[in-house]
């Protein structure tokens, strides 16, 4: 059975698009067809960010309206043949994005894929509700920052009480921590909140941290989600939380402070 | 930087401060957000009780509920500043403001009658 999964923080700014990209990305890399979905009627950029921005001919409200089939608008990977991009539309009418629309084309696309995993945009508005109330997983977004955190949190409680699981009184949607842009430098010197920290304030179980790292933005400029960035510790960090959702364990990444050889810190990458 | 801070063991890393702040304000918004319907309305007669015996406004009586394990918990922090309490009658309560009785039609029964 397919699995909808949420990117969601609430805040914006926080690289739920990026990460949307590189956990899609990621799951596809293990074999697993999946569909990534941009939620963000009217502010369309999932499509810059994997990259296939000149391909886009149909979208999302075209599919929902049926003036498109679902297969004029799925846009194939050219870099992994189990990947799918859904673009959004362009419109300004934010309430195109209907309830009973979506729940049809996602019916449809559970037929076709093991996971589709959905670009929320940010805000508690129309979009995000959307987006978050067919979640089977929701993967919380959040930097260790405090307005973030507490965005996070207000997002979490709304998973609890306005998606679709809670309203039918099914099992509750699994939430994960996603802690993106982190810096240890600056968590060492006491001037950034911890893991430990935000897992304590929030308290859910953590999926991954993302460290802060120049290959987020060198992947954006190209339009390559930065888990096909072999060299990127974002990149490696992002496939690291996609096992684990998957079930597999892994230790946590660049938490530690780097033992580096003399010939890397004179000539390596950071 | 640690010489400093054993020097001026005062001065908190921000870190520290923001996860304190966090702390105190998602207690607040997480207790409001779970907070039954009743809770404005059950905050509003309590201020007029509490209010017959002592001088309080809205904003030093909280009310909350909380949970632990199986017990829920109502939890009523009143602020009071002690030159503030009202004078009592021999001990026992002031009483309320009379309410002022209304009948519609002064020669049927009071509703709370039965009718024989």
């Amino acid at each position: 059975m397919a699995k909808v999964i949420v990117l969601t923080s609430g805040k914006g700014g926080v690289g739920k698009t990026t990460s949307a990209a590189a956990i899609a990305a990621g799951l596809a890399l293990r074999g697993k067809r999946t569909v990534v979905i941009d939620f963000d009627v009217g502010l369309r950029n999932l499509d810059l960010i994997m990259g296939c921005e000149r391909r886009v001919v149909f979208d999302f409200i075209n599919v929902i309206n049926g003036d498109a089939k679902l297969n004029q608008a799925l846009i194939r990977d050219k870099r992994n043949d189990n990947l799918y991009v859904f673009p959004t539309s362009q419109t300004r009418d934010k309430e195109a994005l209907k309830r009973d629309g979506v729940e049809r084309v996602l019916d449809e696309l559970k037929e076709n894929f093991d996971y589709i995993v959905c670009d929320s945009p940010a805000g508690i508005e129309h979009g995000a509700i959307t987006a978050l109330y067919f979640a089977d997983s929701a993967i919380i977004v959040t930097n260790p920052e405090v307005s973030s955190v507490r965005d996070s949190d207000r997002i979490i409680g709304i998973l609890a009480s306005k998606s679709r699981r809670a309203e039918h009184n099914l099992d509750p949607v699994e939430v994960h921590l996603l802690l993106t842009r982190y810096s240890l430098e600056r968590v060492k010197k006491g001037e950034m909140l911890s893991v430990e920290d935000v897992k304590e304030i929030l308290s859910i179980p953590l999926l991954g941290v993302i460290p802060e790292s120049e290959s987020v933005l060198k992947a954006s400029n190209t339009g390559t989600p930065v888990v096909f960035d072999q060299e990127s510790p974002a990149g490696r960090s992002y496939l690291d939380a996609v096992a684990r959702f998957v079930g597999e364990q892994r230790e946590m990444r660049f938490l530690q402070p780097e033992r580096r050889s003399i010939f890397r810190s004179l000539f390596g990458r950071a | 930087m640690r010489l400093l801070d054993l020097l001026f063991p005062e001065r908190r890393n921000s870190a520290v401060i923001a996860k304190d702040r966090l702390k105190i304000v998602l207690a607040h918004e997480r207790a409001s957000r779970d907070a039954p319907e009743f809770l404005p309305a059950l905050q509003k007669d309590l201020l007029e009780v509490v209010g017959r015996y002592v001088e309080i406004c809205d904003d030093t009586l909280r009310v909350n509920v909380g949970k632990s394990a199986d017990t829920s918990l109502l939890e009523i922090n009143v602020e009071i500043d002690r030159s503030k309490v009202k004078p009592v009658n021999n001990g026992a309560a002031p009483r309320p403001r009379p309410r002022p009785i209304v009948r519609l039609d002064p020669e049927s029964q009071a509703p709370w009658v039965k009718p024989g």
